[in-house]
Order: C-alpha cells, then structure tokens, then sequence
C-alpha cells in the first residue's frame, strides 16, 4: 500500500495539521496519517478496519468508540522494554515512527487460528473455565493454565526492566474541574474569573470534549471555536492552570484527588530528563466533576462486527479527523441524540441507507433528519443481524410486523443512549441512583465539596450544561471566598435528548454486551439461572465489566439485563462498586523515582567516605547503610576480614561508627523523673557523669527496646537507643512525655543526625584517646572509670562529649562530636592508633563481639521476650510505676518455664551453629511437640576458635551443663551443644574496668 | 485523608502515626487486673465518630487527639491530647 492514500480522509475539516503528516506502522505494514490524529482515526482514513480479536472467542473487532472507554481496538506499542501492551487506539496520539501491532490473534490478526474459539462457542459460555477444569487438580497449573493464557488474555507486558521514568508531584487549589467539555469549560472560567485557583483537567490532549466532535452552535458559533476562546480566556487568567493529557483516576478522602499526566507519551521518546508520565496529588477545596457521559452500544446479534460503530463516535471521526469510517451507512438508536450522526454523515457525504429505530413513534425532527441525509426511517425497528467476516457488508432489519429486510453498508452507527461518567463520586462508597428518564444511572450521594455538573449528572443537553456549569462554577469560587462575577449563560441551538430504552434484541445469534470480555446477553441470563443474580457476582461469574475499560460502555445495560432476568428493575438490581483507578494507571506512575536502590531513602553515617575509601563493604540497617566489615586486600572470604578485626580490637584496639544509634537529648527538672516512667529500672540516683544501662518495655510488658542515658546535667540526659528503634522509641517517648505524665517539666529531642558517635574499643584504647582528647582531660581509670560521662574537647576545642561504654566487653570509649567532625575525627582515631595497630572494625565484628559477651540485640529483642526471659528480671524496680510494670509481673511472663537466654556451644568444636535452629532434648522424635527454644543469634568466635550461639531455651540457666540439639532440619543442620552461660569471653567483666 | 494539626495547619496522612482509641486512661498501678487488661488490650471500635490518637512525626510532634467519622473518615475535631491529658488529670 502507498503511504499518503488516506481513502477515508474527507477533503476538509477536522482538527488536523492537513500540512503535517506522520508516518506509522501497524502490524508490519506502512501508513501514514497526519498530526491531530488518534491511532484509530489513521487506521480509519486509511480503511483499516479489523484491528484487533476479542478475549475469549478471537471475533475479529473493529474500533467501537472514540475516546477512554474503548473496549476493542486495544494495541501493543512501541518494542523492547518499552512495550506497552492494552494501549487504547482512540487515545493514543500518533506520532511519527509509531510502531504498533493489534493482540490476542495467532498467527495473523486476518488468519486467527484460534477463531476455532467461535466455532466452539457453546462450550466456552461463562464460568467454563470453572467448570471445565477442575480435575484432576495437578493438571491445573501444569497443563490448563499455559494453555488458556496462550489463548485468552490481553496483551503481553515487556519483562525487561522499564526504562522510562516517572515523577510525582503535589499541588493544591481553590477548584478543581475534571473534565474540559462545555460544561467544564464554563465552570472553570466562572470560577477562575473570581480570582480561585483554578485547575481544569482533562484526559484529552485539547480541551472542549464533545465541543471537538459535534457540529453545534454556541452564541451562533461553532462549538470547537467557542471552546479555543473559552481556553483562551482561561488560561490568561493568572490563578488558573489547564492540565491536558491528564486523567482524574480516584476521588480519595478530603478533596484529595489522584491523577496521571502523560508527559511524554505521545511522543517517540521522552525528551532528556523528562518523564513519561507524571503522578499528581491534586488537594483542592471544591471541586466540580464534569466528566460527561459514554455512550452505550445496542445488544444485537453481531453488534461487534468491524464496522459497527458508535453513534457518538462517528461523529467524532467525522469532525474532529475528517475521517469517514464507512462509505454507505445505517444508523441504529433508540435516541433523538443520535439523529445528529444522520446530518454529520449527509454533510460528509456518506450516504445514510436508513435510520432504524425501535420507537414505533419517531418525534418529527427526527424524521426530518432523516429525510434530509436521505435515509429511509424504519420505525419500531431493530437491526437483528449483522452480515460480513472481518468486515461489515450489511445488516438485516426486523421491522414491528417480524419482516426482515436486508440492507447492505459497511457502517453501522448505533445508540443505546448515554451513561453519565460519575465513576468518581462512587469512589468513596456512594450508590448512583437510576434515572428513568435517561435510562441510566446519575450520581447519587457525593463526596464531601463534589458538585457534578453537565452529561456527567445526566444533564445531557447542551443548553443544561453550560447553565449547571457557569452556576457551579460561581458557587464554588464563592464557598472558597471569591466574589462571583455576574455571569450570562450562553445560547445553544435546538437539541433533543429523548429516548425509549431497548435493553436487548431478541434474536438468535451472540449478541455482547461487554466487548472486551466477550460476555453475551445469553451469558448474564445463564449467570441468573446458575445463581450468580447481585451484579457483583455477576462481575466476578462472568468477568463482565472487568479488564481495561472497566465495563465503561457495558456495565449499565448489563445490570438492566440482569433485572430483566431476574424480574427486578433496574434501580433495585444496583451497580458494582466502582473504584479508582478511572482509567488505567501504569505501575511506573505511581512508583515515581522509589524504585531499585531508591525505593525508600537512605540515610550515610558522617563516616561513609571514610570507610568507602577503606573498602568498606556496606549492609542496610534500616535506612542507614552501614560498615559491615574492611576486607584488605587479599581477603576473599568475609569471615576472615571479620576474625581478624575482632581479634585487633580484642588484643590491640578497633574503631566502629555508632552514629546510627538512636541519640535522644532530654532535659527538663523532671527529665530523672521521666526516665523513670520509661525505663524498668532506677535512675534518679545516677549521678551527674555516669552512664546507666537501661531497659524499656511495651505497656504489655514485653521488652522494647535497651540502650543506655548518660546524665550530663541534674536536668540533662542523653539516651541511646537501638538503631533499628530509634525513631519507635522517640515516638513512644513522645506519647509518654505528652499523653501519659503530661505533667512532667521535660523536653526531648531527636539528636541522631546532630552528634556523629565513634566507639573505640580495646586494650589499647585509652593510648589512642590520650592523643585525640584535649590534654587537660584526665582520662585515667579513677578520673574516668568505666560508666562515666563526660562533656570534653577534642583535637585541640572541638567540643565532645565521651562515654565509657562497651559492647564489646573490652575497655571501651564511645566519642560523639558534631556530626560534621564524624570523619575528621575518625581520620584523627586512625593516626592516633597506627602505632598501637588500630583497624576499623564493621558491624559483623561488633555482632561477633556482643555475641561473645551474651548482649540481646535485634534476634532477641523481638517483641515477644520479657525482661526474665533475656536475664534481666532484676531490672525491673518494685519501687516506682513505669511502662509495663505491671503487666510484667503477670504470671506467664515470668513463667520458669519460659525460654530464656542461654549460651551455645557445639560439642564437636569443628561444627557450624546456625540462628533459626529448633533447640530439643538429645532422644526424642524431632517435632514441634518436643521443641523447647531455638538459636537466636551464632557467630564464629575466633577468640574461642569455634562456633558460638545465643538461644533461648525452655527453663535455660537452669539446664547449664546440659547436652542437649540444635535441629534445622531446612539447611541439614543437626548439632549437639552444650547450654552455657550466654557470656562466653570475660565472664567477670574484668577487661571493661582496666 | 488530611489532618488539620493546631501547630502545623491542614496536613496528608501520610504526615502522621497512627496509635488507636484516645479514650483509654492509664490506670493506677494498683488498680485491678480487669482494669489493666482493659487498657493494654481492649480496644473500642465505633461506627461512627471515634477518639483518635495521631502522632504528627513528619512535623510537630505533638500527639493529637483526632475526632475521626470511621463510616467516611469526616475529621469532626482534632485537640492536642496532652491538653486532654492535663484536663483530665486536673
């Protein structure tokens, strides 16, 4: 085929660049349309009609609609990661160099093989897959599934990675207006002439809605002009902002709304640094839904043929592309609406063969049309078949005698009326309400500052529209405090929007109701009679209404359908609940930027260039990355770089970042008083100077979290917590300080990020810190024993403040200073340590180390151990009331019988100990009834030269000596071991007060 | 959803921690076990207007008791809850 034919281009009109055209592709063959286009109206003006086979049946199908709620014409676009696969012809813009190929169709889209589907139709109703496969039940996901997938389904999704990225972003205004129709247009002016905010959305890449398609008047001019100058006034104002290619998706709580820009994808490629599609929070005080309304198709026998059309979006493809879907048309409705399709066609010079209608009184101006685009009216009409393969070659009617007649064309127009889209004022649980009148459903209750206005309230005249738009627009500058301008609403021509419902004709033959998921008028009657009659079980029975389109042309007609089979009306069967998303959202749009390693932010301690430049391997901790271990070079196996920097720190002297800890700063007269609400034990007697350890429960008793205060001052405290709780404890400290003892003089602040934290640990650590800590600092065991504090100056005025505390069980310093002095002074720590052999040691040697010293960390603060469990029962004061101190003393919690903490240690020295282990007496059968605890924590010791655990087990300081079987029967481990005290190196506790 | 904080102005949910129902009172540690389990572990659970405890941790701080609609999450009253706390101890 030659590119520039377009044969089904009219000479003039449209909403097109006559002067630009665009070269595309569709399944392999060369086209060219021009820029304005849709996908659809290209393939239409160059005559293609079959674009694409349905779900289940592999029918071929034609485009049916113009806009969103296309059901058929859906298509894979563009290759590689960036396919994208159910992509709506009618709305996708084309571009030149648009690659895209129709679905669901093996090996052609002309030569289906699976069209067999039809053949076998009978087989194949709703819920066969059900029915049909269900045994034997191993065959299911071997054999059945593969092959439905093959031949059902949609399009395939790229697998590789996407490529493109997406942004997200927040704005707020006065008004919202969803939707740039005429309605929308008039409300967003009105409001935004007051002064409001105004942002006017719409999905479409140009504003105006049916005023692009329709050839009405408005003042006298044509509506397309009349929407540019409405567009023009509005986006002058300065407080108003139009959003094109922008989908309203969810109505979410308190003026919170949800919707998708798309950027870039009516281009090629997103330009450099833009995005594909943009997420947007949109918070607005007001807002009016303007949404319009879909027109539904007509349930007849062959009404998906390619060729049968919407009345509607005939019109669309007539004005606004130019476009003449058909060289010799019928029109099929039940509507006066519809006879404007009759006067577009006559103008485009498409001959109209008839206007069948099943109204047996058809109003005269309908008659006149008619007459004037020469069509013959055959009233208390239906069409009950379709003629054709891939495309239409005619219909035949049954008029209200029962005679049939044929009639040859190869367009069929129809109309079953209009659905107003109010999806979004359902989004918050609220019911639409049946309008008789219309023969449709019209917004119900609305979200708290929704207002819905035009064919989206089942307004569908223009005139109504325009008046309900101007008079909420008005409304909602003015309940957001701007003075209303007088306003006129403006004049329309003559229109008609009667109709006479026609849920179904009866005849013999598939006849749809739902497209896209091949779901038949016989399908919703064999669902009521197999008891599937709420409309949501009818969904979920036969798909109906699910898929892309989410039942935008289908869902109406089939609960009328259903009501019909069941004997109710139509109001009492009710809809589905529709939620957001409106339309299709990628997964990449609400992603944004959190994806791979930006998922969720992280946080670098003040030392991470230092330790980088050390090759420092990093390990996530909550968000923190930090140090695990500094291989040299030449140690390949983690193991040894951490053997090796436990044993410096615990025979020379070792350096770890221990910034992460959570730092809370306290003061206050009562900031002694507070600890003691929050800590089990005592601490109005710790002297100004001293570090305590501390322990916290849950108000249920049960262990929270551990970590030490440091008393600088009477009022003065600074606590640690566990990193991984840091921001739980402050919020739980928080909760204590304002809701429970609110009464207490106390403030507390988070200091995490403020102060950069060093431990330096080992026999030679004090050597190390006399030549970093400013002289005038005694540093002496009795000057500084261990457990004191102090506030110093380092590296010659930097202030500090230094902690004699060890997690490491060697004497043991912690040295805070100004977060950005972390580096400097670890660079300082180094120099001062290389002539003792100083090495910076990673997180696995401080787990290794707290490990040889029996301290509970993560594995055994688990939120399901007690103070008892852990060793710690004397911790718990009697003397004071703190949080959990008296669900604590409840009688399971301090059960003997409770597994409680013990050390591990292999019998064969040569074996490996694994956390996750059952623990369970030598000489039973290995089963849950027999397991009495399990390995919380093991680690090599290279000070003991084997493996090592922490366990809590059932009755465990009893049972010292005891030989007893850590079972893991998932990684085949299976180990004698021999329960001991948890403190495996320096039991007394000597090293820490040297 | 948005939560008018007193400190910070109207604000996302995504702002702020939620804790649960703001009408439990810390009872006296001698006071029975009935009352203990009362506050540790039962919780009312209103369709309807319902006390709520907020933590506004992405701003203030302050802890905010939240008169929240649970059928459609309607904001009908937010107090600092320390000042209800005060009140009630007063």
């Amino acid at each position: 085929m030659t590119g520039d034919a377009q044969p089904f281009r009219l000479a003039e009109g449209g909403l097109i660049d006559r002067t630009q055209s665009l070269r595309f592709r569709f399944d392999g063959q060369d086209y060219t349309g021009l820029a304005g286009d849709t996908l659809a109206s290209a393939l239409l003006a160059n005559g293609v009609r079959l674009v694409g086979r349905s779900f289940k049946y592999h029918r071929p199908r034609g485009i049916l609609s113009a806009g969103s709620e296309e059901p058929n014409a859906l298509a894979t676009l563009r290759s590689g990661a960036q396919r994208e696969p159910n992509s709506r012809m009618t709305v996708t813009e084309l571009f030149d160099g648009l690659e895209a190929e129709s679905q669901n169709r093996f090996p052609s889209l002309r030569h289906d093989l699976l069209a067999i589907n039809n053949l076998v139709s009978p087989l194949l109703s709703a819920g066969f897959y059900y029915k049909t496969f269900m045994w034997p039940a191993a065959f299911w996901e071997k054999l059945y599934e593969p092959i439905i997938r093959r031949a059902a389904g949609l399009g395939r999704a790229s697998t590789a990675p996407d490529p493109d990225h997406y942004e997200k972003a927040t704005v707020f205004c006065d008004v919202l207006v969803i939707g740039a129709g005429p309605a929308g247009l008039a409300a967003a002016l009105a409001a935004a002439q007051g002064g409001a905010r105004v942002i006017l959305c719409d999905e479409d890449c140009r504003p105006g809605g049916r005023a692009l398609v329709e050839r009405r008047l408005i003042d006298g001019k044509p509506v397309a002009h009349w929407a540019q100058d409405m567009t023009t006034a509005f986006t002058a104002l300065p407080h108003a902002t139009l959003m094109t290619r922008t989908t309203v998706f969810g109505a979410y709580d308190h003026g919170t709304y949800g919707a998708v820009e798309r950027v870039a994808d009516h281009l090629a490629a997103p330009q450099l640094h833009q995005p594909r599609q943009r997420l947007w929070r949109i918070i607005a005080r007001r807002t009016i839904l303007a949404a319009g309304a879909v027109e539904r198709p007509l349930v007849f026998p062959g009404n998906d043929r390619p060729g049968v059309m919407l009345a509607g979006a005939v019109r669309s493809y007539l004005n606004r592309w130019a476009v003449a879907p058909g060289s010799r048309a019928v029109v099929f409705a039940n509507n006066d609406d519809a006879a404007r399709t009759l006067a577009d066609l006559a103008a485009a010079k498409v001959s109209v063969a008839a206007w069948v209608d099943p109204r047996t009184d058809i109003p005269a101006a309908v008659r006149r049309a008619a007459e004037a685009a020469g069509a013959v009216v055959h009233a208390g009409a239906v069409v009950e078949a379709t003629r054709g393969g891939t495309a239409l070659r005619g219909v035949s009617l049954r008029d209200a005698a029962g005679r049939s007649t044929a009639v040859d064309c190869d367009l069929l127009a129809m109309s079953g009326g209009w659905n107003p889209t109010l999806h979004l004022t359902s989004h918050q649980n609220a019911k639409p309400v049946w309008r008789e009148s219309l023969a449709s459903f019209v917004p119900g209750a609305l979200p708290p500052g929704m207002v819905v206005v035009g064919a989206a309230l089942g307004s569908l005249a223009l005139s109504d529209g325009l008046a309900e738009g101007i008079r909420e627009g008005l409304a909602a500058a003015a309940a957001c405090g701007f003075a209303a301008p007088e306003l006129r609403v403006p004049e329309t021509d003559v229109e008609s929007i009667a109709i006479s419902p026609l849920w179904r004709v009866k005849a013999k033959g598939k006849a749809f109701v739902d497209f896209q998921n091949d779901v038949t008028a016989k399908d919703v009657q064999l669902a009521e009679r197999e008891g599937f009659r709420s409309i949501e079980h009818l969904k979920r029975y036969t798909t109906l209404g699910m898929a892309t389109d989410q039942g935008r042309t289908s869902s109406v007609t089939a609960v009328a359908l259903m009501a019909e089979a069941t004997q109710r009306d139509v109001a009492e069967t009710g809809t589905t609940t529709y939620r957001p998303p409106f339309t299709p959202v990628a997964l990449g749009a609400l992603a944004g930027h959190h994806r791979g390693p930006h998922f969720r932010p992280h946080r670098l301690t003040p030392t991470h260039e230092w330790a980088t430049r050390l090759g420092a391997v990093f390990v996530d901790a909550g968000m923190w990355k930090r140090a695990q271990y500094f291989p040299l070079p030449g140690e390949n196996d983690w193991l040894v770089t951490v053997c090796r920097e436990v044993t410096a720190v615990r025979e020379r002297v070792g350096i770890c970042d221990v910034t992460t800890l959570g730092k809370i700063d306290i003061q206050g007269a009562d900031a002694a008083r507070f600890l003691e609400c929050v800590y089990t034990n005592a601490w109005k007697s710790l002297p100004v100077g001293r570090v305590r350890y501390g322990l916290m429960l849950r108000e249920d008793g049960f262990v929270m979290d551990d970590g030490t205060a440091a008393r600088l001052a009477p009022d003065h405290f600074v606590m640690t917590t566990t990193t991984a709780n840091a921001g739980k404890v402050f919020q739980h400290l928080e909760f204590c300080h304002q809701v429970l003892w609110p009464h207490l003089d106390v403030q507390l602040i988070s200091v995490t990020d403020q102060w950069a934290q060093l431990a330096v640990a080992g026999p030679k650590a004090r050597d190390v810190l006399r030549a970093v800590v400013d002289p005038d600092f005694d540093l002496s065991n009795a000057a500084f024993p261990y457990m004191a504090a102090a506030e110093v100056t380092v590296a010659g005025g930097i202030p500090a403040r230094l902690f004699r505390l060890s997690f490491s069980g060697e004497l043991a310093y912690e040295l805070a200073v100004p977060a950005r002095y972390g580096a400097a002074l670890a660079e300082r720590l180094m120099q001062a340590g290389a002539p003792f052999g100083i090495v910076p040691y990673g997180t696995e040697a401080l787990g290794v180390m707290r490990i040889e010293k029996g301290h509970p960390a993560g594995a055994e603060l688990n939120g399901q151990t007690t103070a008892h469990d852990l060793g710690m029962g004397r911790l718990l004061s009697t003397k004071k009331d703190f949080v959990g101190a008296v669900m604590a003393r409840r009688p399971a919690l301090t059960d003997s019988q409770r597994p409680t903490l013990v050390g591990l240690r292999p019998i064969d020295r040569t074996l490996r100990l694994r956390a996750g282990a059952h623990l369970l007496p030598r000489a039973v059968t290995p089963d849950a009834a027999h397991d009495q605890g399990w390995v919380t924590s093991a680690a090599y010791s290279p000070t003991l030269g084997h493996w090592i655990g922490l366990g809590m087990l059932t009755q465990g300081p009893q049972r010292l000596g005891e030989i007893i079987r850590a079972w893991d029967p998932v990684r085949a481990g299976d180990v004698l071991v021999e329960v001991v005290h948890p403190v495996f190196v320096d039991p007394k506790g000597e090293r820490l007060h040297d | 959803m948005r939560i008018p904080c007193p400190c910070c102005g109207e604000r996302g949910v995504e702002e702020f921690a939620y804790l649960g129902d703001a009408n439990v009172v810390r009872p006296t540690p001698d006071a029975p076990a009935e009352a203990w389990l009362n506050y540790v572990y039962l919780r009312d659970n209103p369709a309807g207007a319902h006390d709520e405890l907020w933590y506004h941790s992405a701003g203030c701080h302050l802890w905010l008791t939240v008169t929240r609609d649970t059928r459609n999450h309607a904001v009908l009253a937010v107090r600092s809850a320390r000042d209800i706390a005060l009140a009630r101890s007063a």
